[in-house]
């Protein structure tokens, strides 16, 4: 694996880690988890362990963002803490 | 108070990193992992085994068939939970019926319209190439699985709830998701009939017109495909129930 490929991938991942954590507006703190959980299927393809990256790309970055921004858009946009 | 967690999680967190040294290295041959017999029996005799190139596969549904069964019946259960908590029923409806709801009509957009009407096929033949495909490719019966649910899913989004159900009717979701665990527990017991361990497909050779090779190579397919319709029919109802808040109307 090219080394500077997983420093920029790791880097990004924290990042949006933090963002999702952080931001204040739900619907973009699920976008940014999809986000997320894309890095981490780059990351698993990476390591060459593409069926984990095939289920992480199909239901962390596809099925499970979809389902948060359903949620968010039905109960509340705004995070109360 | 957050401070104090901010301080637990940051000692945590060193912890566990000072433990990465003691981390054998990435793709190391002598790490415990790669060195240890039974992974050196996977290596080596999947093939000859089950004839299956792909040796996760071969693991997750023939080796390890048992875990994945029960991750087939979390994924039934957890369907499960959610119409018990979402699913609301015709009568509960009336009660908040003067509640104003936010609504969402939708127009019918020329342009996504078709785009969705090119694209669903598409996607749900992908679906069955990666559930069919599983042997001696990535994928299988949970990914297949999930991208045939998300197919639906789109009908949902850009046309509505009622188009999607006219495929996946409300009361058959149910049923389909257990069809497929009963799939999947059905190879099981078919072995034990026959007088071999539960999940020990090699000796269904003997109703089926193949050597005990095949045999496996073929109930592991069937086990893919009872997977399969199980996440299909969950994730489906999972995002219906969600946009819909439960009642199975409109959605977003």
């Amino acid at each position: 694996m090219i080394w500077i490929f997983d420093l920029i991938t790791l880097i990004f991942l924290v990042i949006t880690a933090l963002i999702s954590l952080q931001v204040k507006d739900l619907l973009s703190a699920a976008m940014v988890f999809g986000v997320y959980s894309f890095l981490m299927c780059l990351l698993w393809a990476g390591m060459e362990a593409v069926d984990v990256a095939f289920t992480e790309a199909a239901v962390g970055a596809g099925v499970s963002a979809v389902f948060l921004i359903a949620t968010v858009l039905r109960t509340n946009r705004r995070s109360s803490d | 108070m957050k401070t104090l967690s901010l301080i637990a999680v940051v000692i945590t967190g060193l912890l566990l990193l000072s433990a990465v040294h003691d981390f054998p290295d990435w793709a190391d041959p002598e790490s415990p992992a790669s060195d240890y017999r039974l992974s050196q029996h996977y290596i080596t005799q999947t093939f000859p085994e089950t004839g299956v190139p792909n040796m996760v596969t071969a693991v997750l549904a023939d080796y390890r068939g048992y875990d994945t069964m029960f991750e087939t019946v979390v994924v039934f259960t957890a369907g499960i939970a959610i119409i018990g908590l979402l699913r609301r029923s015709p009568s509960s409806r009336n009660k908040d019926k003067g509640k104003a709801t936010r609504t969402y009509k939708k127009k019918p957009d020329l342009i996504v319209d078709t785009t969705c009407r090119l694209l669903i096929p598409i996607i749900q033949i992908f679906a069955l190439y990666v559930i069919a495909h599983g042997h001696h490719s990535p994928g299988g019966g949970f990914q297949g699985g999930v991208i045939f649910g998300a197919s639906f899913i789109l009908i949902t989004l850009t046309r509505d709830l009622q188009a999607a159900q006219k495929w996946v009717p409300e009361k058959r979701i149910l049923n389909l998701a257990g069809i497929g665990v009963l799939l999947y527990a059905g190879f099981g017991f078919a072995c034990m009939l026959l007088g071999d361990n539960f999940l020990d497909y090699a000796i269904l050779h003997k109703i089926m017109p193949a050597t005990p090779t095949e045999a496996r190579y073929h109930s592991m397919l069937g086990v893919e495909i009872g997977v399969a319709f199980t996440v299909t029919a969950i994730m489906f109802s999972i995002y219906s129930n969600l946009a819909s808040n439960g009642e199975m109307k409109e959605t977003l």
